[in-house]
């Protein structure tokens, strides 16, 4: 078990033939993800990776012909709420899109959308997901992750990385890695991936990875307190951010002195959670 | 992105908002010239990027054209909060009966707009939010469904507005919404929006942010972009596609990833530094963009030593040593350069840099630590 993505999610890749999403749709099958087919607008009937992938022109009808229960975006951010939209209209209920720098308001329209559908969407601006040994469906290195009890959840892409090859380094695998992405509206948050961590079997342990802007640290840190069983170990990047400069992530911005690194730092405390001074101290803390 | 008032206002108008009658100046002499077109009373108002301009003085009322352009020169040379007011805004003075606040942005908890609105409107609506939070009146927007008018009616309701003004309202809330969701704003504030004492509504103060996302289509509002605001050393890592901010230390940072780029902050601070700025190269970052990236860098005289700190992933470690290689070749840096590179042919990039004369680490804790005594001994 894991949550998410294993072995049996049959995944298609939208923006299949642009040069990220070749790149890594490659990488993810050398992982040994099951991608069952891509989707390129105009490109329908063409294949890829030497003839191995088929791709189509629309989701409905890559859906129809590889009964795909899981979409990977893949294209630039001008398209991405169209792309977004079409996966869920398709009826596929787990979308994750990589794609960074998707308009806000785009982003609240396809979320109360995808809310009505019941779709799952986790990202965008996200590294995505990856159950090690079993399905990479997304960026991140496939070789810096075992397998393991540790589930892992994150706002960032890079400082994830960081945290599973220092988990890697002393032997501790995780469960499933989701990054959630670092935009201020995404799909799915912190608290919907603790409770799911929470009712997994395989995890045993969870590690958090924050940032600052936004209160969904301190949401968790209140599930967190009350209903969660398993120990969990954070950290919270950009406790030395000055106020009101949008670093880079367009969530992480602390506006008039909310979403602080200190306030979550002590939220998450209070809740009994162990918050580490750096990224390689996290997995000694478990 | 921030808009001008004058900015604000003017697209405010095209949407149907009643905005005082009033022109930008950049001279006392157009100042003046306004000011008589106008007749009458006007107000003077600097137009910077930064709140709090009345209280600073940048806003002062002007009995006659002569006294306008007394005003506008005075203004236009003063410095608010370190930005220098290159433009006043020349406006009809109002005669005011009441100050209402009304707003759109965005509520990323809620992950929908919201409307907000308060009876106790003008300068210190973060007060009336600190002190008394039910004079704030708050109301969500369902962005596939847009403002519905009985909604600007129920909040009108609830600040207590005259009746008489219930049908000018729900106009003024209707276009504000159109001007939100035409403009991909975040937020579009009218603070105050009044009552005149000849019984019109008017917007008498406008103030937007835009989606830097969303300026892709918005190519009008990325031509207003005022960079006065912003730092040369921005400007430039902007051209490049870099996310850059500078801060005050000594630590020149390059990392890939925001989030590892804040960590990499973090750490340094832990061992006892301070870092010189927050920089993002981005994902499969070029050889260019790491010598634009190091220059930007190096341009800050406070600058003592540079970490770079890298996790490929996207990113090729060796594509980024190559990078830094021909930037060293280029800028010729004279501090140390501490470097950590993990991940994606994080091998092939070490070997490239083996003879390149830069402090090499293996964590980032061990970056950071050397980071900082380097930093320490250039001083």
């Amino acid at each position: 078990m894991s949550i998410l993505v294993d072995k049996n999610t049959r995944l298609i890749v939208q923006g299949v033939t642009g040069n990220e999403g070749l790149f890594h749709t490659t990488q993810m099958v050398a992982y040994g993800t099951n991608v069952v087919g891509g989707v390129t607008p105009g490109k329908g009937g063409e294949w890829v990776l030497n003839g191995k992938l088929p791709v189509f022109d629309s989701v409905k009808t890559a859906k129809e012909a590889t009964d795909a229960n899981a979409t990977i975006i893949f294209v630039p951010a001008r398209f991405a709420a169209d792309a977004m939209f079409e996966a869920a209209d398709a009826g596929i209920p787990l979308i994750i899109c990589i794609t960074e720098g998707v308009a806000v308001q785009d982003m609240m329209r396809v979320r109360n959308y995808l809310d009505q559908k019941k779709v799952r969407l986790i990202g965008p601006n996200c590294p995505g997901l990856l159950t090690p040994g079993e399905a990479k469906v997304g960026i991140i290195p496939g070789d810096i992750a075992i397998a393991g009890n540790v589930g892992v959840v994150s706002r960032s892409g890079t400082l994830t990385y960081e945290v599973l090859y220092a988990m890697k380094n002393l032997g501790m695998g995780a469960s499933t890695c989701v990054g959630i992405g670092g935009d201020p509206v995404n799909g799915t948050n912190f608290l919907d991936v603790l409770e799911m961590f929470e009712h997994d079997p395989k995890t045993e342990k969870v590690i958090m990875i924050g940032e600052i802007g936004g209160n969904e640290e301190e949401r968790a840190a209140a599930y967190i307190g009350s209903k969660m069983t398993k120990p969990v170990a954070a950290f919270i990047a950009g406790q030395t951010a000055p106020a009101g400069k949008r670093m880079g992530h367009a969530g992480a911005i602390i506006e008039a002195g909310a979403g602080t690194a200190a306030d979550k730092i002590k939220a998450l405390e209070a809740a009994g959670v162990k918050v580490a001074k750096h990224p390689e101290e996290i997995p000694t803390l478990l | 992105m921030k808009l001008h008032e004058y900015q604000s206002k003017t697209i405010f108008s095209k949407y149907g908002i009643p905005i005082p009658k009033g022109r930008v100046a950049a001279t006392a002499q157009e100042a003046k010239q306004i000011a008589e077109e106008l007749g009458g009373r006007v107000v003077i108002k600097a137009q910077v990027l930064v709140g709090g301009r009345g209280k600073a003085g940048g806003v002062k009322l002007a009995k006659d054209p002569a006294e306008a352009a007394q005003l506008a020169a005075q203004i236009l040379g003063m410095d608010i909060k370190g930005l220098p007011v290159r433009k006043v805004l020349v406006d009809e003075a109002s005669a005011i009966d009441q100050e209402i606040y009304f707003s759109i942005t965005n509520d990323r908890a809620a992950k929908k707009p919201v409307m907000i609105a308060s009876a106790a409107g003008g300068i210190d609506i973060e007060e009336v939010a600190a002190k008394t939070p039910d004079k704030i009146i708050k109301s969500h927007i369902d962005p596939l469904l847009g403002l519905r008018e009985y909604q600007a009616r129920d909040v009108a309701v609830a600040i207590d507005l005259p009746r008489e003004y219930m049908k000018d309202f729900v106009k003024v809330a209707m276009g504000l919404w159109e001007v939100y969701k035409a403009t991909d704003a975040t937020l579009a504030e009218i603070n105050p929006l009044v009552i005149t004492k000849d019984k019109k509504l008017v917007a008498l103060d406008g103030k937007m942010m835009i989606d830097d996302s969303a300026l892709f289509r918005q190519p009008d509002l990325n031509e207003m972009r005022d960079t006065d605001e912003d730092d040369p050393s921005e400007i430039e890592a902007r051209k490049y596609g870099l996310s850059f901010i500078k801060l005050d230390g000594n630590i020149g940072c390059m990392v890939n990833g925001a989030g590892l780029a804040m960590t990499s902050m973090d750490v340094i601070k832990l061992f006892g530094g301070e870092p010189a700025n927050f920089l993002d190269i981005g994902g499969g970052a070029s050889s260019e963009k790491v010598t634009a990236a190091m220059r930007i860098i190096l341009t800050d005289p406070n600058v003592k030593a540079v970490l770079f700190n890298i996790f490929g992933g996207i990113t090729r470690c060796d594509e980024v040593a190559r990078g830094i290689l021909i930037a060293m070749e280029e800028v010729k840096p004279k501090v140390p350069m501490i470097v950590r590179l993990v991940g994606t042919n994080a091998e092939e990039g070490r070997k490239l840099l083996e003879n390149a004369n830069m402090i090499t680490a293996e964590t980032l804790a061990d970056a950071a630590r050397k980071s900082v005594e380097a930093a320490k001994k250039g001083n």
